[in-house]
């Protein structure tokens, strides 16, 4: 019985990220991790504790999203592993779900994974369902609340946020989820945690240890570059008026010229 | 020589920023005015290890080291003065005595309760007529078969509403001068201890400190702390790491103050510029910046010969008195920066003033530590 949290360092959110005139970007002095992680990573040690399940945190990603997993372990995951190649350099989300899914596979016994509802650097989540479709397990997504979890009998019955409302799903495991807010309140790191983080022995796992070639970790997506929004031109009018029902005539006036309303 | 944190201590500086950040600082400013120490945010503190710094693990503490412990009250003071004095006293002057002077017994019966969140431990040295010099101790404890039985009065007693057990400064022996005092574990249940309502403060307003009244109240002779006669200099060897864990409150104060002076400065405009970009601005920024990384080293350097087993006495001292004067003086500077703001109490600068200037004062005023460094010049 084995649930995996993957999850990745992100510019923090309080960072102001700057793009250039050449297009690179800055990201900021400090990496964090990703936020809803922290969801991601209560639920498998809320698990941990009701089912007696190993719970291991992994990243596809360099060096420096290892402080990541080292988070995880601090609030209570069992053990770290890395997922990295030169091969990803560059990588895109399908890219990231193939290395990600052969790693699920090489650890042989997941009955579950676990993903924050998205990646907070590029607001996209779709890495979760290629991931799930990679490994050809179910996939549901904004998941609030976990119902029902039976490992012996590989079911699992969730709540999903959906626009309309909560939904009820029920589905075989091993089944990938991502989690919202709603979930759970996240858990602080443990100076037992950080002990046995600090001193944690985390492999790395290439593309030859996952039995992949560079030709299954190229990435049919390129980002070819950056480049800041305008920046937005504002200025103040002040409306003259003798009375506050003339200033909001002409405010209205002004606004229907506009065709802002 | 190398100056970085190790893996463990920067873990454990971002662990616990991080959570004064969620669970400190957004009230803050609420309990200064309510003057109720938040305890549901002392109940998360255990997990990491805040409510037993330097308490073995057998007695639910971190067993941290001096650094981490450093770490820690520098983070706490950078959010609530209030807050960070409590959990001070705590740790510093209540679970230390404990750890480095209690029998197995008395670990056992204190400790585990002490480290579990819900309560807060106390020292009581300071009486009405006696601060500064702790030889005038009036409160008295005499054995009468097989307890002891104590009478007089303490004041400025931090979390003494909140502790199961008081460590107490008695006098146990009149005439044999600085041998006749010792520390007695008083619970705070026993008969004929009256805690009186809190004082009203200037500043740390939601950490609780109370007059004490003994009145024939009696502890069996079990809770006779360390040795009879030695309660002076268990007392002041517990003041000298206390006053470490000072220093790093007074950082964290500084560092707040600082911070919120940094981003004003680079907001508000004046003469044509940004406040920044006048040089008179610039001065104070660069001071305060020089004199917080000299603070922390000085607070470092004192933890760090703690933790060698080295005599610390005289860098306990340097760290307190410097870090709790240069705490002054950057928050009068970052109101002065911030001027009408910084006297509101709209606004955070406000209440950094009136926390810091205790830090001067308890565990220790400057003019002591100034004679305690003196001394230890002398001596050499």
């Amino acid at each position: 019985m084995h649930v995996v949290v993957i999850t990745k360092s992100v510019p923090d959110t309080e960072a102001t990220v700057t793009v250039d005139g050449s297009g690179n970007v800055s990201w900021g002095d400090k990496l964090v991790i990703n936020p809803w992680d922290e969801y991601a990573i209560t639920e498998a040690i809320l698990l941990k504790g009701a089912h007696n399940v190993t719970a291991t945190i992994m990243t596809i990603g360099p060096d420096e999203h290892k402080e990541a997993l080292k988070h995880g372990l601090a609030i209570g995951c069992d053990q770290a592993i890395q997922v990295w190649d030169a091969a990803l350099e560059g990588h895109d989300s399908l890219a990231y779900a193939t290395a990600a899914a052969a790693a699920i596979n090489k650890l042989g016994d997941v009955d579950l994974v676990i993903f924050g509802k998205e990646l907070s650097d590029i607001a996209s989540d779709i890495h979760v369902f290629q991931t799930a479709r990679k490994l050809g397990w179910t996939a549901l997504g904004s998941v609030a609340k976990i119902d029902a979890i039976d490992f012996g009998a590989k079911t699992i019955q969730v709540q999903r946020l959906v626009e309309q409302g909560i939904q009820v799903v029920t589905s075989q495991l091993p089944a990938v989820i991502s989690v919202i807010k709603d979930i759970n309140e996240p858990k602080y790191p443990t100076f037992i945690g950080i002990r046995k983080a600090a001193k944690a022995d985390m492999p790395l796992w290439d593309s030859a240890e996952l039995g992949l070639s560079a030709d299954d970790l190229a990435a049919p997506v390129k980002v070819t570059g950056y480049r800041e929004l305008p920046k937005r031109e504002g200025a103040v009018q002040m409306i003259d008026g003798a009375s506050a029902a003339e200033q909001a005539a002409t405010l209205a006036d002004k606004l229907l010229e506009e065709k802002v309303l | 020589m190398d100056f970085t944190l190790n893996d463990e201590q920067r873990m454990y500086q971002d662990a616990v920023r991080n959570f004064c950040e969620r669970e400190i600082a957004p009230f803050a400013a609420e309990i200064d005015k309510s003057g109720q120490l938040r305890m549901d945010a002392i109940a998360k503190m255990p997990d990491l290890g805040l409510t037993g710094l330097q308490v073995p693990e057998e007695y639910g503490g971190a067993d941290l080291d001096s650094i981490c412990t450093a770490i820690a009250m520098e983070e706490l003071g950078a959010v609530c003065g209030s807050t960070g004095l409590s959990v001070e006293a705590h740790n510093e002057l209540c679970c230390l005595p404990i750890v480095k002077w209690g029998t197995d017994e008395q670990k056992q019966r204190f400790l585990p309760r002490l480290t579990s969140g819900e309560v807060l431990g106390s020292l009581a040295l300071t009486e009405p007529d006696a601060g500064s010099d702790l030889t005038g101790t009036q409160t008295r404890a005499v054995k009468d078969g097989s307890e002891w039985v104590i009478n007089g009065s303490k004041a400025w007693i931090t979390n003494a509403s909140l502790a199961p057990v008081i460590v107490t400064l008695v006098k146990t022996q009149p005439d044999a001068g600085s041998a006749g005092f010792s520390q007695m574990l008083i619970e705070t249940d026993r008969a004929g201890l009256e805690i009186a309502p809190p004082e009203k403060k200037m500043g740390t307003c939601a950490s609780p400190a109370h007059v004490l009244t003994f009145t024939d109240v009696r502890v069996p002779v079990e809770n006779l702390l360390g040795q009879e006669g030695r309660g002076l200099h268990q007392t002041l060897a517990t003041l000298d790491s206390g006053r470490i864990a000072v220093g790093a409150l007074c950082v964290g104060l500084a560092r707040a103050a600082f911070q919120h002076a940094l981003a004003y400065t680079q907001e508000r405009q004046a003469f044509g510029q940004r406040l920044v970009d006048h040089q008179a601005i610039q001065f104070k920024l660069a001071d305060a910046a020089t004199q917080i990384e000299a603070a922390r080293l000085l607070v470092y350097r004192a933890a760090w010969a703690k933790d060698r087993g080295e005599k610390y006495t005289r860098l306990a001292s340097m760290a307190k008195l410097f870090a709790s004067e240069i705490v002054e003086s950057i928050a009068f500077e970052a109101i002065q920066i911030h001027g009408g703001y910084g006297y509101s109490r709209e606004f955070p600068l406000e209440r950094i003033y009136r926390d810091q200037r205790v830090m001067s004062i308890g565990e220790g005023t400057s003019e002591i530590n100034r004679i305690v460094i003196a001394r230890q010049l002398l001596a050499n």
